[in-house]
């Protein structure tokens, strides 16, 4: 591609969280027409650094240029949204930035009509909404409540609310989080076509894969740092892996063959009933034995928190029957689950996984509180429970200021492998891990996986629900894919056509 | 431009030193008041001074109005920790008192050693069964129970009102709605000759301790904390967030029952339906200085005693209005408050 | 029975408005903070300041209407030190609510005692007057009882209006209603969470002040100690059962006005039967009722309670 004109230049951004450098003298450039993908794995950097680009952090360091509409790079008031919007940056954002009480089309036009003004011309905005949608292909119905729309409609408005304020460079982070891997494709389609039309992309993501299917360029960070730039076309996979991590991949744990015992999870045409789609989950038969990782594919919001819900002992089902290790259940309350042998790691380890405020060792013990190493007649052994959380912070290398500090002080990662700990110590028949590598870097991602390998060798049967195919793949010993709240078999890694899995994730094929 | 940021954890020295100087920073803004009121400010801090310490009698007179407040200050504290708002201790206090006379005016036939247990436990339990509604309605319908403990305290001191103009009305009492007079065997006793403090203290005192003990050292405590800090977690957990509640609410509220009894059994010997002059909402405010720890109640209780006693005093003396107690409490609320923003996050310029 | 017939009478229907009134600006008030995302439990503190900073304002010499900006501005300026409190310190909105009603009561307890301190009977100012309805007084039913209402009525009925035409037509009502939800959605806008929602709180004050100065100033012409007795805790509730809409909470300070009014004069007609409690608690229990029922619809304000920071993502 012949020099197109810069229209963005960052130079020298660096922004610290504590003790955490988040970003540490990040410089790039990025020209007219381009689509620069911004490699790195989860906690590099890349969205804090994007943030900063529009105003939602203030950089410690660093200066931003944005060029006007002629082409001049002029400097941009940083730590300012409203900034950022009026030089022609856009933002899609990884957790959609959507009001739900509101429809499409005002959650398009919110802020971008004067507040206290007369004036509203609402009918020519309609028509200039429409007329938006058709030139790009991204349709979401005008005048339906957020609330209501399915995943890739919203991402749709986002993008929409970001192109209606003409923006000139678009920011994408994590875009196909959520999308099955056709809507993937369709995605870049159409950002490909407005790249041609002079739009300049960047575009944040973790997976390798994509990024060199879709970007011009590449520029990789790791530990906040920009540690180099490639044409896509002149990258090699290989090398650029590396650069993510720094050195040599860790090796992925590879399970071994699976010998499956005895069923510990059976499903009989289980169901719940609710009124919203994305908590449904219609009848299915499954079943997990002891001795395997039986992975659940699937598109975020497709019933994944249903049956999740279901397997914790949160939610009773609406008919159908539940057998864990053979039996029938008959009380579904997460107590009885856990009494019964189920271990169970929550997708969202902040909100359902640990009381921040509570130490560490009070975390570690929170499922088990009538144990007689934890309590005796009602009393706290605390000297016992300290004790234990000494052992177990080692054992599995939960790193932080120690068993008695509050457990939100604790890195995302060391916050999972504490509820590791916690489920693993217990040696459950049953483990359901939901998410478990979620927003992880590729070594904390790697010891959980292999905790979970080394629960299979021992006997447990796992469910595995997870976003990231790779993952799935990687771990399973049969995948199942789940689409509206129906799941259905896909077959073992090795023999499933990976083509005919994405299209089960979006519902189409048999 | 101002940053706010987080502090990893609040500095042990403002943690502890924060409602001491919240209170104080309260203290001298009652200044303004006293000002525009005309009064002469340092004499006015002199009264309150010796209002309450000035002699053994003053001090009793303290630590007489303290004692209901280290018990609705409990009650409140027990319940924030759960995260159940319940700001109905007005009303559970009025409901153990009535529950406390109805005990102990002669209508039961118990022997004297008896008497006093019952009339403690009558009130607590009336104290309990009060939260029971809201508690259920918002562990079973999610009702917000900060309105429905709110309402209710209107509620139940009209019902408090009936019943003195009604069943419970003393027929020797010359007309005014009052109970009959407790039964001797039935009151607590008194702490020292010829001052008012009474056992009702003692039960106090042994209340915090007991409540300090059970949040720090019993599973109960735990799961009340867990249920408080994270309740989704402690769901996930396993622990029944529902039941929790509920022992949290019959224990708050039974805390507020037995500061019904203290003030009639120990204090008044009969019940009037002004019985409290706001001791249960002045509870809040107890446990929101002593930062929710039991044992901080009874300091905080001490402190909120002392501004009432001592501006009663001054107020006799001065002229100036006795609701200068109720905006010094207030103005501590809100340093607390301010204060708290500041332990728990930095603020940088530039 | 007799009891129907008191439906029937226009001073009934008369009453219900009048009592409905400062119920009108209570929830229009909570309802305009609530939208935004902070609960203001400094209501009912509010309402007893704004009825004695309209009351003393008039005593002291203003006229009527300045009696009201004093008590707005009373009620703004509790209201500001609310939204400081919660939105950009973002300390327990449960909690701030508490403390600013015991400030706002007590200042206004104190204030009353010291320029007025021991007067037997509390001194009156002349208060609003009914501004009949001219030449269309005649109407039948509708002529006396709108007749009957004074200026501050009227003005709360417009109230509704604008504050439905705010939330629902203007840009700013949109902003406002989308803080309420999602606030990182009006940040990526570019739009100021913080300044929507101290703006919302500074409102929403005012007209809950207003309310409370309606109660000096036109249902009575004295302030006396006490006289709040709660009503600012039934706006909150009434704002739930409302489902946070100006419109539904018109409807809910009607309904209450008329079951208030109705249990007056039930009380008089029935009084030898009943102890007057029963009919003074009926307000009370109704609001309780009325919370249980009304279930957290798709108006609840998600964002309600939860308080937000910038760069916290």
């Amino acid at each position: 591609m012949t020099q197109a004109p810069v229209v963005l230049r960052l130079s020298g951004l660096s922004k610290r969280f504590g003790a955490v450098q988040a970003n540490e003298a990040v410089s790039l450039d990025l020209r007219r027409g381009e689509i620069l993908a911004l490699l790195g794995e989860n906690g590099a950097g890349k969205t804090t650094l994007m943030n900063m680009l529009f105003g939602h952090y203030l950089p410690d360091a660093g200066s931003v240029e944005v060029a006007d509409r002629d082409g001049r790079l002029a400097a941009l008031p940083l730590g300012q949204p409203q900034a950022a919007l009026r030089a022609g940056v856009g933002m899609v954002h990884q957790h959609f930035t959507l009001a739900e009480n509101l429809t499409t089309f005002e959650n398009v036009i919110l802020g971008a009509e004067p507040l206290f003004g007369f004036r509203r011309g609402r009918a020519a905005a309609r028509a200039r909404l429409k007329a938006l949608m058709a030139r790009t292909g991204l349709h979401a119905p005008l005048d339906e409540r957020v609330a209501r729309l399915s995943v890739g409609e919203r991402q749709r408005v986002e993008i929409l609310k970001a192109l209606w304020r003409d923006a000139r460079i678009l920011v994408l982070d994590e875009p196909t989080a959520v999308l099955t891997p056709q809507e993937a494709d369709a995605l870049f389609a159409t950002v490909a076509g407005m790249a041609a039309d002079g739009l300049s992309v960047i575009f944040i993501s973790h997976k390798l894969r994509e990024v060199l299917a879709f970007s011009h360029r590449i520029v990789v960070l790791r530990a906040g740092r920009n540690v180099g730039g490639m044409t896509t076309a002149s990258a090699d996979a290989r090398a650029i892996a590396a650069m993510m991590v720094g050195g040599a991949l860790p090796a992925q744990p590879r399970p071994a063959q699976a010998a499956p015992g005895a069923p510990v999870l059976r499903l009989s045409g289980a169901r719940i009933d609710a009124p919203e789609a994305r908590r449904r989950l219609a009848p299915c038969d499954m079943t997990v034995r002891a001795g395997e990782i039986v992975g659940v594919a699937g598109v975020s919001g497709n019933g994944q928190a249903a049956l999740a819900a279901l397997v914790s002992g949160l939610a009773r089902p609406s008919g159908g029957t539940v057998e864990l290790f053979g039996q029938p259940v008959t009380r579904f309350d997460p107590a009885a689950f856990i009494a019964a042998g189920v271990g169970r790691i929550p997708e969202d380890r902040h909100h359902d996984g640990v009381a921040g405020a509570m130490t560490v060792a009070e975390n570690l013990v929170i499922e088990r509180l009538g144990d007689p190493a934890v309590s005796r007649a009602g009393f706290l052994r605390r000297r016992a429970i300290a004790d234990a959380a000494r052992e177990t912070c080692a054992a599995y290398d939960v790193r932080g200021p120690g068993p008695e500090a509050p457990a939100r002080l604790l890195s995302g990662g060391n916050i999972q492998k504490l509820i590791l700990a916690r489920v693993l110590d217990r040696k459950p028949g049953l483990i359901l891990a939901n998410q478990p590598t979620r927003g992880l870097d590729v070594g904390a991602a790697a010891a959980v996986a292999r905790r979970l390998i080394a629960a299979k060798a021992r006997g447990a049967g796992v469910l595995l629900i997870s976003e990231d195919l790779d993952e799935v793949l990687a771990l399973s010993d049969r995948v199942l894919a789940i689409h509206a709240g129906e799941i259905r078999e896909a077959g073992a890694p090795a023999t499933l056509d990976r083509d005919r899995l994405g299209l089960m994730m979006a519902g189409e094929a048999a | 431009m101002i940053r706010i940021e987080p502090r990893e954890a609040p500095p042990r020295a403002l943690r502890w030193g924060l409602p001491p100087l919240a209170a104080l920073a309260a203290l001298a803004l009652a200044a303004i008041p006293l000002w525009l009121a005309g009064a002469d400010v340092t004499r006015a801090y002199g009264l309150m001074a010796q209002g309450v310490f000035g002699s053994a009698f003053a001090v009793s007179e303290m630590l007489t109005r303290a004692t209901p407040l280290i018990l609705t200050g409990l009650a409140a504290a027990v319940a924030f920790r759960a995260r159940l708002w319940n700001i109905g201790a007005e009303g559970q206090l009025y409901l153990g008192a009535l529950a406390a006379v109805a005990a102990g005016t002669g209508a039961i036939d118990a022997p004297p050693w008896a008497l006093a247990p019952l009339v403690i436990a009558a009130g607590a339990l009336a104290g309990a069964l009060a939260m029971a509604a809201p508690t259920v309605m918002k562990a079973r319908l999610g009702v917000d129970e900060v309105v429905t403990t709110l309402l209710m305290n209107f509620v139940i001191i009209l019902f408090v009102q009936m019943m003195l103009e009604g069943p419970f009305k003393d027929p020797m009492g010359m007309g005014w709605p009052q109970s009959e007079p407790m039964v001797e065997a039935a009151m607590l006793p008194r702490l020292f000759d010829r001052m008012r403090v009474h056992a009702g203290l003692l039960i106090g005192l042994a209340a915090a301790l007991a409540a300090h003990v059970a949040l720090s050292r019993t599973t109960w405590g735990f799961r009340v904390r867990a249920v408080g800090e994270n309740p989704a977690a402690a769901r996930h957990a396993g622990i029944s967030v529902g039941r929790t509640l509920l022992g949290v609410g019959a224990v708050s509220g039974a805390l507020a029952g037995l500061a019904g009894v203290g003030e009639v059994a120990g204090l008044k010997g009969y019940l009037t339906a002004d019985l409290s002059p706001g001791f249960g909402y002045a509870g809040i405010v107890v446990a929101m200085l002593a930062g929710l720890s039991p044992l901080g109640v009874v300091a905080a209780a001490l402190f909120v005693a002392s501004v009432f006693v001592g501006a009663d005093s001054m107020s006799r003396a001065l002229g100036v209005s006795s609701y200068l107690a109720d905006l010094i409490v207030a103005l501590s609320l809100i340093c607390v408050l301010a204060g708290g923003f500041l332990a728990r996050y930095r603020v940088r310029m530039g | 029975m007799d009891l129907l017939s008191i439906l029937l009478t226009d001073s009934f229907w008369a009453a219900s408005l009048r009592i409905a009134t400062p119920l009108i600006f209570g929830v229009l008030g909570a309802l305009v903070c609530e939208r935004a995302g902070v609960l203001n439990l400094g209501i009912e503190g509010i309402f007893v300041a704004g009825s004695l900073a309209g009351w003393l304002a008039v005593w002291l010499g203003a006229s009527l209407w300045g009696g009201v900006a004093a008590a707005a501005l009373t009620g703004a300026a509790f209201g500001l030190l609310h939204a400081v409190l919660t939105v950009p310190l973002g300390l327990s909105q449960h909690v701030s609510g508490l403390a600013v009603t015991l400030l706002a009561s007590s200042s206004a307890y104190f204030t009353y005692r010291t320029v007025l301190p021991n007067l037997a009977a509390p001194p009156r100012i002349e208060p609003f007057r009914p501004l009949g309805l001219g030449p269309l007084a005649d109407i039948p039913f509708l002529g006396p009882v709108l007749g009957q209402q004074t200026a501050l009525t009227w003005a709360a009925l417009a109230m509704v209006a604008l504050v439905w035409w705010v939330l629902n037509r203007t840009a700013l009502g949109l902003a406002l209603r989308a803080v309420g939800d999602n606030p990182d959605a009006v940040d990526a806008q570019g739009l100021s969470v913080h300044g929507l929602r101290i703006g919302a709180v500074v409102a929403g004050s005012a007209l809950m002040a207003v309310g409370g100065a309606f109660l000096t100033m036109s249902a009575f012409d004295a302030f006396f100690i006490g006289m709040v007795n709660g009503r600012g805790w039934i706006c909150i509730a009434l704002v739930i059962f409302a489902s946070w809409r100006p419109g539904k909470a018109l409807l809910g300070a009607l309904l209450f006005g008329a079951f208030e009014a109705f249990q007056v004069r039930a009380q008089t007609q029935a009084g030898a039967v009943l102890p007057s409690q029963i009919f003074l608690m009926a307000p009370y229990v109704l609001s309780i009722v009325a919370l249980t029922l009304a279930a957290r619809g798709a108006d609840y304000p998600r964002a309600l309670l939860k308080p937000w920071f910038k760069g916290r993502r």
